[in-house]
């Protein structure tokens, strides 16, 4: 297959099917199914309202963790495994953007929801409904404490700005975007009463876990980076969601954290430039800023080449696929990647992990990706069974001649079985 | 087209040639083995723990009217605080450190904390560690910049229990990673001569991938190097529960074994105390009973070296001086500070007290700050790591010290 058409077919990633080995270990995930509601029902077997006992206590633990384990084996059989790649690195990408930390609190029961319902399905969509998408869903809702952001009786006592202000900060203008503390204070008003389906609370519509509770919305009209937003209930939400994702501002921050990304921890202008001009031509269309990305001429330069150093997730994720190894068990992955400071969903802060090397780029985590190579490639990481060692030649018959010379002078003077570790550990393994 | 090909299909979607950059070698030179050596290991609470659970000001009526349920009774009576001054008291759990306190080692200063008003964990622990507190632009931490003026270009001067690399010690000096736990030493791939040697020759160039390779190489092998005669004749004495305590003894031995390493970081969390906080005994009490527990073993680890060592132990705000529905506190501000060393001049609660009524509270409801965090860490860097005024301002930019409290001489 060319370049041309592989791009083509990530692009639409429905349009690749997804193989039975992959969907047969998913479907044996039992919680992957559950909606936000059902989660919650699960851990939680005492009546709402009621104080749990030491037991209840227990099994809400138990299966909370179960929650997540289940959550993080999906993330990386597909990161692994799935043909659809461009979806799952779309699914790092955008998950860091919109962060969500699984150690606060019931976040922990929604984040491998959150991922599937609101990250995946959009992460080549449509940015305003990406973003739709993650501001009504209840990990959000409880990351940010909008759930939290309350006014009542034209009170703003329980106003809490933290969601407006990330919303701003992050997720669309960025941190220099040109909005005042007062559009905060609107942005947070207009998305008070904005919350989460209570227990036993029965809504005739869906199971989203969202919840509009109007007594708790400021129902006054709102200035909203000089747009006059009426009263209009829920509405309003949408309507400033609306303004952040048709912004040109926006639309800058996006593209320049999407060159980031693909291209370079300090990403031409130019590019961003080109991006930014196509996400606001389309309305905000990842899949055609995408499609921009990988026809510009900035993605080929050569100096563009070797500028991106792995994060310690894409390292490993890259070393696993590039064995070719059928994963079947993916703890040791997630052990690594935990050791390695960067464990899935556990990024504390809402800003999500960078993707930059000063970050990653450590003496010890050097030692360690080292040592992870060589494990992989002795065939001593137990991710299938029978363990397999990896064979160098054939190692490089999928990867192809992507090392230096010095790098192959070194790999044959050395002896067959420690070659591929010295391929997958090579400085040139180490960036994409 | 090939290679692109394969790296598209590598699922990264980048495409990569190696660009060398020049760089200077990184030099290895050993420090001089200097036993004198000063010392500093700052351990940070995240989370907030609740400072007047710690020092508690049992003479004051007013803390027992705020917390009916969490607070602990006067000195004498059960489960009561170990009287310190006539003022204050320290929670019954932190009776491992009392005699570190009556050697006058042991100094707390109340009252302190970081002057920015945010409640928020994440920006205030950033203030903490990148020292400059209302500024987030501030990318590396103050520990790093300290490291970086009193460098002695060896890879494990500075170390950091985890393998992440924490806010206060990030930036473009290098530092070690210590594994937590137990298996401290347990052996990678890399320590096998045969894939260290085959790993050198890849990573012989003097760009920055190099450097960084060589740097985690020799630290790792010094780490364990030291580790190796140290388990040999440590596995005597009854083994500590995994967790601080552990991971405390282990770079307290490590820093004995090396005086190679000068600064030294931990991090304990588990202080958010927003619900059933408890008294002498409950959530809290069981935290700051494994925190005490694992300093009396650091300080035992490193007596050898106590006199050249000053610990400072902080978090990045207070908790609420009233406590909440729910039987703890919430996020406030000001907070009490730790220090313990050879010189430090202990026995004594340093700072202003502000008091607790409620013109005296921050907006109402907090413990007020009298004592900036950076000043305490001011007088350590002057008076313990003899930094001059210069070089402190590299470490804390825009800070000018009071010289209002005298912890160190």
């Amino acid at each position: 297959m060319g370049v041309e058409s592989y791009i083509k077919e990530q692009l639409s990633p429905e349009s690749i099917p997804e193989p039975e080995s992959l969907t047969s270990q998913l479907s044996q995930l039992s919680t992957l199914e559950m909606n936000p509601v059902q989660l919650v029902e699960y851990v939680a077997t005492y009546p709402p309202r009621q104080k749990p006992t030491q037991e209840q206590k227990q099994v809400y633990r138990q299966r909370a963790k179960q929650i997540v384990t289940e959550a993080i084996t999906a993330r990386l059989l597909r990161a692994t495994t799935s043909p659809r790649q461009l979806q799952e690195v779309m699914v790092d990408f955008w998950y860091n953007h919109f962060n969500v930390y699984a150690a606060k609190g019931r976040d922990a029961i929604w984040v491998g929801n959150y991922e599937a319902q609101a990250i995946r399905p959009h992460a080549l969509g449509h940015f305003r409904e990406l973003l739709g998408a993650t501001a009504h869903h209840p990990a959000m809702l409880f990351y940010l404490d909008n759930s939290q952001n309350r006014v009542v009786n034209g009170k703003a006592a329980g106003l809490n700005e933290n969601y407006a202000r990330e919303l701003m900060e992050l997720h669309t203008l960025g941190v220099d975007g040109g909005y005042s503390q007062q559009d905060v204070i609107a942005l947070a008003r207009i998305f008070s009463g904005w919350s989460i389906q209570g227990r036993g609370q029965q809504l005739d519509n869906h199971d989203s876990g969202f919840v509009f509770n109007s007594r708790f919305h400021d129902s006054g009209d709102k200035v909203f980076l000089g747009h006059t937003i009426k009263s209009s209930g829920v509405a309003e939400g949408e309507a400033a969601l609306d303004i952040l994702a048709r912004s040109s501002v926006t639309a800058h921050h996006i593209s320049y954290q999407i060159a980031q990304y693909f291209v370079s921890d300090r990403p031409p202008e130019a590019l961003v430039k080109q991006l930014t001009s196509r996400y606001l031509a389309t309305d905000g269309d990842i899949r055609e800023v995408l499609k921009s990305l990988f026809h510009s001429p900035e993605f080929w330069d050569q100096q563009n080449f070797n500028n991106k150093f792995k994060t310690p997730y894409q390292y490993a994720i890259s070393v696993v696929r590039a064995t070719g190894v059928e994963v079947k068990n993916t703890l040791p992955i997630a052990g690594f990647i935990r050791q390695l400071a960067m464990p899935i969903y556990g990024c504390l802060t809402p800003d999500g992990y960078k993707n930059t090397k000063d970050t990653w780029l450590n003496p010890d985590a050097m030692t360690r990706r080292l040592s992870f190579a060589t494990t992989v490639a002795n065939g001593n990481l137990p991710l299938s069974q029978p363990r397999i060692r990896i064979d160098a030649e054939q190692l490089m018959n999928t990867l192809g001649n992507f090392l230096s010379p010095k790098t192959q002078t070194v790999i044959t003077n050395n002896p067959p079985r420690i070659r591929s570790a010295l391929i997958l550990g090579s400085p040139e393994f180490m960036y994409y | 087209m090939k290679r692109r090909n394969f790296l598209l299909q590598a699922g990264l979607f980048s495409s990569s040639l190696i660009t060398s950059i020049g760089s200077n070698a990184w030099v290895a030179r050993s420090a001089t083995q200097d036993v004198q050596q000063k010392r500093l290991i700052v351990v940070l609470l995240r989370g907030a723990v609740d400072g007047l659970s710690v020092v508690v000001p049992y003479a004051e009526p007013a803390y027992y009217q705020a917390r009916p349920q969490i607070s602990l009774p006067e000195p004498g009576k059960t489960g009561g605080v170990l009287d310190l001054d006539g003022r204050f008291g320290l929670h019954p759990v932190l009776a491992p450190l009392m005699p570190l306190w009556q050697k006058k080692t042991l100094a707390f200063v109340h009252a302190s904390g970081s002057p920015d008003q945010t409640r928020s964990h994440f920006d205030a622990q950033q203030y903490m560690e990148n020292g400059t507190p209302g500024n987030k632009g501030t990318q590396d931490g103050w520990m790093n910049r300290l490291l970086g003026i009193i460098s002695q270009k060896n890879p494990i001067q500075a170390v950091t229990v985890g393998e992440s690399t924490p806010w206060i010690l990030s930036g473009k000096m290098a530092i070690a990673n210590l594994a937590p736990g137990r298996n401290i030493n347990r052996p990678l791939p890399i320590d096998r001569p045969q894939v260290a040697t085959a790993f050198d020759k890849l990573y012989s160039n003097y760009d920055p991938l190099s450097q960084t390779y060589h740097e985690g190489r020799m630290a790792r092998q010094a780490l364990m190097k030291d580790l190796d005669s140290e388990t040999k004749m440590a596995n005597n004495g009854a083994p500590l529960p995994d967790g601080f305590p552990q991971d405390a003894q282990n770079l307290g031995r490590l820093m004995v074994k090396d005086p190679k390493i000068q600064l030294g970081f931990m991090a304990i969390g588990g202080w958010d105390t927003h619900v059933n906080q408890g008294n002498s005994q409950g959530q809290l009490a069981r935290n700051l009973g494994k925190l005490g527990d694992g300093l009396a073993a650091l300080i035992k680890a490193i007596e050898p070296i106590y006199q050249d060592t000053a610990i400072v132990v902080m978090s990045e705000f207070g908790r609420t001086f009233k406590q909440n529905n729910d039987g703890g506190t919430d996020h406030g501000h000001g907070n009490v500070m730790w220090v313990l060393g050879g010189k430090v001049h202990g026995g004594k609660v340093h700072g202003d007290w502000p008091g607790l009524s409620n013109n005296q509270l921050y907006q109402g409801r907090d413990l007020a700050i009298t004592t900036d965090f950076r000043e305490v860490i001011s007088d350590v860097l002057q008076h313990h790591l003899k930094i001059d005024s210069t070089k402190l301002n590299q470490v804390l930019p825009n800070y000018h010290p009071s010289q209002k409290i005298d912890l160190l001489t």
